[in-house]
């Protein structure tokens, strides 16, 4: 059993985990501003989702559910098998979430100067992923994955494909360029169009209306009605 | 320093908690390495080579291969030395493991560094926030000796550090981290794992380490009242 928002690209990479290994589960979808019980009792530290439950036990924190996942399904493997790649995996992930996932999530919830901090992170970030991109990547090698296909890294970097756009347009900057990140666009241009992820996607105009809502929930302002 | 046996080099500082605790994970599997102590703030171009995208310790370069996070590389070393085993077998208490690693790092460790570095009433809530989530933590022990059950593991090393600088620091900055009363289970967990000799004698020399956190806290708290 997953529990989750729709809105949520940490509960997406987890619902593209249990795909990917063909795992067949029982989504629930939470109200954000009406926790249920069971979310409340399975992750009272962080109360957030996702949450994994089997055989009854909660596991939570998006990438120690893909970890448990890979695991105890060992079928179509997430992560590589040499101790070595899989270490360069969880770097590139640890990279992506400290320095690509939370400066996104700072640059949308913030204004002036304070968000004008937080994109230029955010496009240095991004050089480094195109590196890595540019070294990892070519025309036999579609994805961080390698020979295999779509792997840890993929999963993990993937929510990029579908809510850099939205939170550019809501936060009001712009750190996506496919001229200086050729590569970076081939791969989410790629990933869009993997066979179990490309009917995950959810339409742009939702996300951006949810957004918008959030972060001028956030930063206190009246909302556009 | 021992010989280098098993092809290990680890980069690191003789004060960096991150680099002990990957010093531990290596005296636990009894891997042999050698030490190269950086100069810091000078970074050596091996390090710069060796961890380009945050140039920091600790990195470690196994049979010519460099990784670098102290989590990343204590996973890895749990997965090439396959005796002792740092994290458990079972999926569902590796993924506990992994969890509560996340917090210490996430929810313990920037509360006791806002505590060390700021002053006033900042310091006062991050010092508050720091003994709060430390009795979150404490509920992982679930009444065991270690966090690891019987015997030290993964979780162990990952935080143990903790104890150690959190009385130094509560000295130098004058807050209190480490409440006895408020996290009992936890407070005799940071005692009996920091004497532990395999653990004691990689603490960095204590008196050393005082003088350093000291000027450290000077430095921090002129720049926060600047």
């Amino acid at each position: 059993m997953l529990l989750g928002f729709w809105f949520s690209p940490f509960v997406k990479r987890v619902e593209w985990a249990l795909k990917f290994k063909g795992i067949e589960y029982d989504y629930v979808e939470e109200d954000l501003t009406n926790k249920s019980t069971l979310l409340l009792t399975s992750n009272p530290i962080h109360k957030k989702v996702p949450v994994l439950l089997h055989n009854g036990k909660p596991i939570a924190e998006s990438l120690v559910i893909i970890e448990y996942i890979d695991e105890t399904w060992k079928r179509n493997p997430i992560l590589p098998q040499d101790p070595y790649e899989r270490a360069m995996a969880r770097f590139w992930a640890n990279f992506i979430e400290q320095k690509v996932t939370k400066s996104t999530k700072e640059a949308l919830v913030s204004q002036g100067e304070q968000q004008e901090k937080k994109v230029k992170e955010l496009k240095e970030a991004m050089d480094v992923v195109e590196g890595e991109a540019k070294a990892k990547l070519n025309d036999k090698t579609l994805f961080f994955g390698g020979g295999n296909g779509v792997g840890y890294v993929d999963i993990v970097l993937g929510w990029t494909c579908n809510w850099m756009e939205t939170i550019e347009e809501v936060g009001g900057f712009k750190v996506l360029d496919p001229e200086s990140q050729p590569q970076f666009h081939k791969w989410m241009a790629n990933f869009r169009e993997v066979p179990f992820i490309k009917p995950t996607m959810e339409p742009k105009e939702k996300l951006v209306e949810f957004f918008r809502m959030l972060r001028q929930d956030r930063l206190g302002l009246v909302a556009n009605k | 320093m021992a010989g280098n046996g098993d092809g290990v080099t680890l980069l690191g500082y003789w004060a960096s908690p991150y680099a002990l605790r990957v010093k531990w994970a290596l005296k636990l599997k009894e891997v042999h390495y050698e030490y190269m102590e950086e100069h810091l703030p000078d970074k050596s171009p091996m390090l710069l080579q060796y961890n380009p995208v945050y140039k920091k310790i600790p990195v470690i370069v196994h049979k010519g291969k460099p990784l670098a996070e102290s989590l990343v590389i204590i996973e890895y070393i749990d997965e090439v030395w396959k005796h002792n085993p740092l994290l458990p077998q079972d999926p569902y208490h590796r993924a506990k493991a992994r969890f509560w690693a996340k917090f210490a790092d996430e929810k313990c460790v920037p509360a006791m560094f806002r505590a060390f570095s700021k002053v006033g009433e900042e310091q006062v809530q991050a010092a508050k926030e720091l003994r709060e989530n430390l009795k979150i933590l404490e509920s992982a022990l679930e009444g065991k000796q270690y966090f690891g059950g019987e015997s030290i593991g993964f979780l162990d090393i990952v935080v143990g550090w903790i104890g150690c600088w959190a009385r130094m620091t509560e000295e130098v900055a004058g807050v209190n981290m480490i409440d006895a009363d408020m996290i009992p289970l936890l407070s005799l967990w940071f005692q009996k794992f920091l004497e532990l000799p395999i653990i004691k004698e990689c603490l960095p020399p204590q008196d050393k380490l005082l003088a350093h956190t000291k000027e450290f806290h000077k430095m921090l708290t002129m720049a926060a009242l600047t």
